[in-house]
C-alpha cells in the first residue's frame, strides 16, 4: 500500500507487530510504520467490529487507536517508535485481551 | 514547567511561533504548548529533520518555515513539545497532559493557535482501511519519505489536492487518477472573486502551473465528479463515481481525499468562545477582532483557527496576536504597537485577497455537505449514518445537541471533531432551518481522552 523512497538501514529499533519482531526507521511514527508494513488493519470498532485503519495522522480523527506497550486507545499517529515498543492492533474498546 | 506563565501559545505552527517569538523577543515569559514531536505545525512539518532533497520535492513555499522554526528556537519562548492542551476556560487555566503526566498551568494571556484541520465530508466507503486524507498523505511525505505504491487515486477539491498529486509526480509516484467533485458552477460563481484575487497573482500562477505539469505528465484529471463511493469488503479494492453522467470504477488500495480545510475550534468552543458560520468557509470560525480577540477576556486566536487564511496569513495574525498580549501585559505601549503592527496588517491583507475566489471556486456541492445518502457513516467512532441523523430530527430532535444525545453522535473519542459539520449541515436541512440557527455541538472538557490515572495524578495544589 506504502513504501519507503529510501530504503537506508540506518538507525533502526526493535519494536514487536502483534508479537512479531520487526526493525524499523527511528523517528516514525507508529502509524507510518504500520502502514509501510501493510497491515490490513490497526483496530476494530467497539460498536461493529468493523476494521479500520490511520486516516488523518495529525491526531485529530482518533481512527488509528492501538495498543502500545500495553496501553490501549493510543494514536498510533502521535506516537515514535522506540526500542522494544510492543505495537499491537486494538480490539473493539482495548479493554479486554483477545 | 512551570505553574504560571505570562502568555501561553497553544500550537507551533506558523502562527503559534511568530506569536511565541516576537513576545519572547520583547522579555515575556512564553510556554509554547504542542502536539507534535518538533515545531513546524503540519504546513512546515519536519522542517528540522528532512532532508534536502525531499524539502526540495515539496516546493519553494514549505522552505519558509525554515527561517520560522531557527528564530523560534534562537528565541527564549520554553518550548513544550508532545504536549496536549485537553482543557482551557475563561480564567485561562489550561490542562495539559504531557508523557502520561497531567499538569494545570495558569496565564495572564493566551494566544491559541490549533491551526486548521481537513474538512471531513462523509461519503459512502470513507471508513474503509485504505481511505485516507490528502493531508495525511503529504504527511507521511514530509515527515518520512513514504509514498503510497503506484495507482494511488486522489479525489476532492482544492489546492492541497493539486500540490499534492504534484508533489507525487516529482517523486516519481504513479498517479491512477485525480478526481475533481468542484461542481462546474462553482467557475462562475467564483468570477467575481477574480479580480481581487489577481492581486495575489502569484498564488494562481503557482496554481496553473501545477495542473500543467500534471497534464504534460498525462495524469489523468476527471472534472466535475459526482457521487463518489470506496468500495471494498475489508479494505479499499474500489472508487466509484459519475462522470458526466456515466458510471465509472476505478481500482485501487489507497483513495486520498480532501474537501478544503476547517479551523480546529475545539478549544476555543470550550474556553467559551463566540463563534459564528461562516457562509463561505463553510465552517464555525470564532469572533475575533483585528488584533485576534476573542470574545473572552484574554484569550487571542490567531491563524487558520480564526478562520482559513493559509499558512502565511497565520504569521502575521501570530505577531499581531502577540503584539496584543505585549500591550495587556504592560510590556509594549500602544503607539509602539499600532506602529509595529502596520506592516503585518498590508501583509495580511495583500495575502487574503485569494480567499474570496478560492472559497467559492473550490466549494464542496451541496449533495456532499449534506450527505444525501441514508447509509453513510457520519460519526465515525460511534458508527451513526446519516439515516439515524434524520431519524432523530424527524422525531423532533431540532439541533446538533438533541442530535448528539439521543444517537452519541459526537460522543467517541474524536469528540465530534469528526462528525460536527456534517452534523450541523444535516439537521439544518432535516428541519427546514438554515446551519447557524442549528449550532454546533456544545463543547466540553477533557477536549482529549484522558485516564483516570493521568487525572488522578495532578499534583494536589496543581488540581486546586
Amino acid at each position: 500500500m506504502f513504501k519507503r523512497l529510501d530504503n537506508s538501514t540506518q538507525g533502526r529499533v526493535n519494536v514487536t507487530i502483534n508479537g512479531q519482531p520487526v526493525q524499523v526507521p527511528e523517528g516514525e511514527t507508529v502509524a507510518a510504520v504500520v502502514l509501510v508494513l501493510d497491515l490490513p488493519y490497526t483496530r476494530t470498532t467497539p460498536v461493529s467490529g468493523a476494521p479500520r485503519a490511520p486516516f488523518c495522522l495529525m491526531g485529530v480523527c482518533y481512527e488509528c487507536l492501538m495498543v502500545i506497550d500495553g496501553k490501549a486507545n493510543q494514536r498510533a499517529c502521535m506516537e515514535q517508535v522506540r526500542e522494544g515498543m510492543r505495537i499491537e492492533c486494538q480490539q473493539g474498546t482495548g479493554g479486554s485481551r483477545s | 514547567m512551570k505553574q504560571h506563565y505570562q502568555l501561553a501559545v497553544i500550537g507551533a505552527g506558523p502562527a503559534g511561533l511568530a506569536a511565541a517569538t516576537l513576545a519572547a523577543e520583547r522579555g515575556v515569559e512564553v510556554a509554547v504548548f504542542d502536539e507534535q514531536a518538533a515545531p513546524g505545525g503540519q504546513i512546515y512539518r519536519a522542517m528540522e529533520s528532512i532532508p534536502q532533497h525531499r524539502a526540495g520535492q515539496l516546493g519553494d513555499e514549505y522552505q519558509r518555515g525554515r527561517k520560522m522554526v531557527s528564530a523560534f528556537r534562537a528565541s527564549r519562548a520554553k518550548y513544550f513539545s508532545e504536549t496536549q492542551v485537553w482543557s482551557l476556560n475563561g480564567r485561562r487555566e489550561l490542562g495539559l497532559v504531557r508523557h502520561q503526566q497531567a499538569h494545570m498551568v495558569t496565564a495572564d494571556q493566551v494566544v491559541i493557535a490549533s491551526g486548521a484541520m481537513e474538512r471531513p465530508v462523509p461519503f459512502p466507503g470513507w471508513t474503509l482501511p485504505g481511505v485516507m486524507n490528502a493531508g495525511a498523505g503529504q504527511i507521511l511525505f514530509k515527515a518520512h519519505g513514504i509514498v503510497p505504491d503506484d495507482g494511488v487515486v486522489l479525489a476532492g477539491s482544492g489546492p492541497l489536492l493539486l500540490l499534492l498529486a504534484w508533489q507525487y509526480l516529482h517523486a516519481g509516484v504513479g498517479v491512477k487518477a485525480l478526481l475533481d467533485v468542484t461542481p462546474m458552477m462553482n467557475h462562475l460563481h467564483a468570477l467575481p472573486g477574480l479580480p481581487r484575487a489577481l492581486l495575489a497573482g502569484h498564488y494562481i500562477t503557482k496554481g496553473l502551473g501545477y495542473k500543467r505539469d500534471l497534464k504534460r505528465a498525462g495524469i489523468s484529471t476527471l472534472h466535475n465528479v459526482r457521487s463518489l463511493r470506496a468500495q471494498g469488503k475489508d479494505t479499499l479494492q474500489s472508487v466509484s463515481f459519475l462522470h458526466n453522467g456515466r458510471e465509472q470504477k476505478l481500482e485501487t488500495s489507497v483513495l486520498l481525499v480532501h474537501f478544503g480545510v476547517i479551523p480546529h475550534t475545539q478549544l476555543s468552543r470550550v474556553a467559551g468562545c463566540r463563534h459564528v458560520w461562516s457562509d463561505s468557509q463553510l465552517c464555525w470560525r470564532p469572533v475575533l477582532d483585528e488584533w485576534g480577540r476573542s470574545s473572552v477576556d484574554g484569550i487571542l486566536i490567531a491563524g487558520d483557527g480564526g478562520g482559513i487564511g493559509g499558512a502565511r496569513s497565520a504569521e502575521h495574525a501570530g505577531r499581531l496576536a502577540a503584539m496584543q498580549a505585549l500591550y495587556e501585559l504592560g510590556a509594549m505601549a500602544s503607539d509602539a504597537q499600532q506602529r509595529l503592527a502596520r506592516n503585518d496588517r498590508k501583509w495580511m491583507r495583500e495575502e487574503l485577497h485569494i480567499r474570496p475566489f478560492l472559497e467559492a471556486f473550490f466549494r464542496i456541492s451541496d449533495d456532499m455537505l449534506q450527505v444525501t445518502d441514508d447509509d453513510t457513516v457520519v460519526c465515525r467512532c460511534e458508527e451513526v449514518n446519516a439515516g439515524q441523523i434524520r431519524a432523530a430530527v424527524a422525531d423532533g430532535h431540532r439541533d446538533s445537541n438533541q442530535v448528539k444525545f439521543l444517537t452519541r453522535c459526537g460522543m467517541g473519542p474524536c469528540q465530534g471533531r469528526q462528525c460536527g459539520e456534517a452534523v450541523s449541515h444535516i439537521v439544518a436541512v432535516a428541519s427546514g432551518k438554515a446551519v447557524q440557527d442549528i449550532g454546533h455541538y456544545r463543547e466540553r472538557p477533557p477536549v482529549n481522552p484522558l485516564t483516570l490515572g493521568q487525572l488522578a495524578g495532578l499534583h494536589p495544589e496543581e488540581a486546586e
